[in-house]
């Protein structure tokens, strides 16, 4: 038998159909977590500079702990463990955008962290002794330096997260790798719907990385 | 402490055996020092004398271990452990650093409006008037909307005391305000300083500018490893110091 394996463009155009309706789950999913994270990240990161002991050593259990379990354990674990717990089932959406939170506050915390410690020591000390409180030193001089700073490790966050939503097919919600999986079981074209799958992703993150840029070139022109 | 502070002017600072230690190393030994409403300190010695630890003990952001001391009668306790004495102190206590310490984030003028609007509660139109007069009076009105980081140095170091002043502080701190800068712009910012000393302005200065120092100080103090060695008007202490090691520092320092 001669087997010429083509690349099958009719078919890769054929899927797209059924694979936009992921977009919104994977967009939904990795927006929601990241929006949730930040808070998370934020939250974290200023304990783990906190003067007191014991709240960095919360920050940094809570680090550990998420930086250092696979993401897809930590959903499978939101999607099938907690329910034991909990009683009731967890929509599977729901187990996704608490996982990308808690996976990406994780990180973000650490970003967070570096970008307040990157601010020059000076910069404290004049705000200090111009009157400011350290509540108002923070807020007004340096937060708004910290989050620009924060910007490009923030963006490759971002990026990361969104890639590690396709891990979430195995939860069964409907996001683009999901949606591939579905068609291909019907079509069995299973290079040109994954080819489409990463053209799809690519759009999302090739798209992110030009608003990042943009939002770091508007942070420069002032300065 | 009297209760009538204008028939007795009280000192507007007051160090009374005042120590400092970064662990082993004993930073500030026994310091006695009276500052006057009005007068114009400069504090020399050699780098890790403990000259700007001095002055960062006024304003509390160095803390100290014992002693008293009282900037216009706040008392700040050993180990900073004194909050509220500490703000009141700063918001009348302005300081000008080495490096500036601008706020790259925000233009000149809001560098200067930020605190008289977020301490003082000015409005912002009120605190903007003041800005664009003391940006003026250092001669950099015309760059009041560039941001920090547009300036040359001694442009920054001149917004920098325009910002300290628009808190209309009852004594200025000068933590070395020209070691970071390029020769010729030294003479703007000690002209500027000068000025300030003129219209009356108690000025606490750590500095390694002799001739500045000789011709505006009342009074120079020499430190020599955490302690005040030797003090006395310029004329006294640069042409007659009594201490060996103050000769031997002037000796270094006037020889360039």
């Amino acid at each position: 038998m001669d087997v010429t394996f083509e690349f099958d463009w009719s078919a890769a155009f054929a899927s797209i159909p059924h694979l936009l309706p992921g977009i919104p789950w994977t967009l939904a999913i990795s927006f929601g977590g990241l929006a949730i994270g930040f808070f998370i990240g934020i939250f974290f990161g200023l304990l783990r500079i906190s003067p007191v002991a014991w709240m960095r050593w919360v920050a940094t259990i809570y680090i550990e702990v998420f930086r250092g379990t696979p993401i897809l354990v930590q959903v499978l674990f939101i999607f099938y463990g907690l329910p034991q717990l909990l009683g009731g089932p967890i929509n599977a959406l729901v187990a996704g955008i608490a996982a990308i939170a808690v996976n990406s506050g994780a990180y973000i915390s650490e970003i967070v962290r570096g970008g307040v410690q990157s601010i020059e020591r000076g910069q404290r000390e004049a705000s200090l002794s111009l009157g400011l409180s350290r509540a108002q030193s923070f807020r007004y001089v340096i937060w708004p330096q910290a989050l620009r700073r924060m910007v490009p490790p923030l963006g490759n966050q971002a990026i990361i997260s969104i890639k590690d939503t396709s891990l979430f097919s195995v939860i069964g919600v409907g996001e683009l790798v999901r949606q591939g999986q579905i068609y291909i079981a019907t079509t069995f074209t299973a290079l040109e719907v994954y080819f489409m799958v990463a053209l799809l992703y690519l759009a999302i993150t090739w798209t992110l990385s030009v608003v990042l840029r943009l939002v770091e070139r508007s942070n420069l022109a002032g300065q | 402490m009297t209760a009538n502070p204008s028939s007795h002017p009280a000192p507007i600072v007051r160090m009374e055996k005042l120590n400092k230690h970064f662990g082993a190393l004993h930073v500030l030994n026994n310091i006695d020092l009276e500052i006057t409403s009005g007068e114009v300190v400069v504090v020399i010695g050699a780098s890790g004398s403990g000259k700007s630890t001095l002055i960062r003990c006024i304003n509390g952001l160095e803390e100290f271990q014992a002693g008293t001391l009282e900037v216009d009668n706040n008392t700040l306790k050993p180990y900073g452990k004194s909050s509220k004495a500490l703000q009141t102190i700063r918001t009348e206590v302005g300081m000008v650093f080495q490096q500036f310490n601008l706020f790259p984030h925000l233009s000149v003028i809001d560098n200067v409006t930020l605190a008289p609007i977020k301490v003082r509660g000015q409005r912002r139109d009120q605190a903007t008037q003041t800005a664009k007069r003391l940006l003026d009076r250092v001669g950099i009105a015309d760059q009041a909307n560039k941001y920090p980081s547009q300036l040359s140095g001694g442009q920054q170091q001149r917004v920098a005391l325009a910002r300290a002043l628009a808190m209309e502080p009852r004594l200025m701190l000068f933590d070395e305000p020209t070691s970071a800068l390029d020769p010729e712009m030294i003479g703007e910012v000690l002209d500027a300083m000068r000025e300030l000393a003129r219209e009356g302005m108690t000025m606490v200065i750590v500095t390694h500018e002799m001739g500045f120092a000789r011709e505006v100080a009342d009074r120079v103090i020499f430190i020599h490893k955490g302690e005040i060695t030797e003090e006395g008007p310029p004329e006294q202490l640069f042409d007659t110091p009594q201490h060996e090691r103050t000769q031997s520092f002037l000796a270094r320092v006037l020889k360039h």
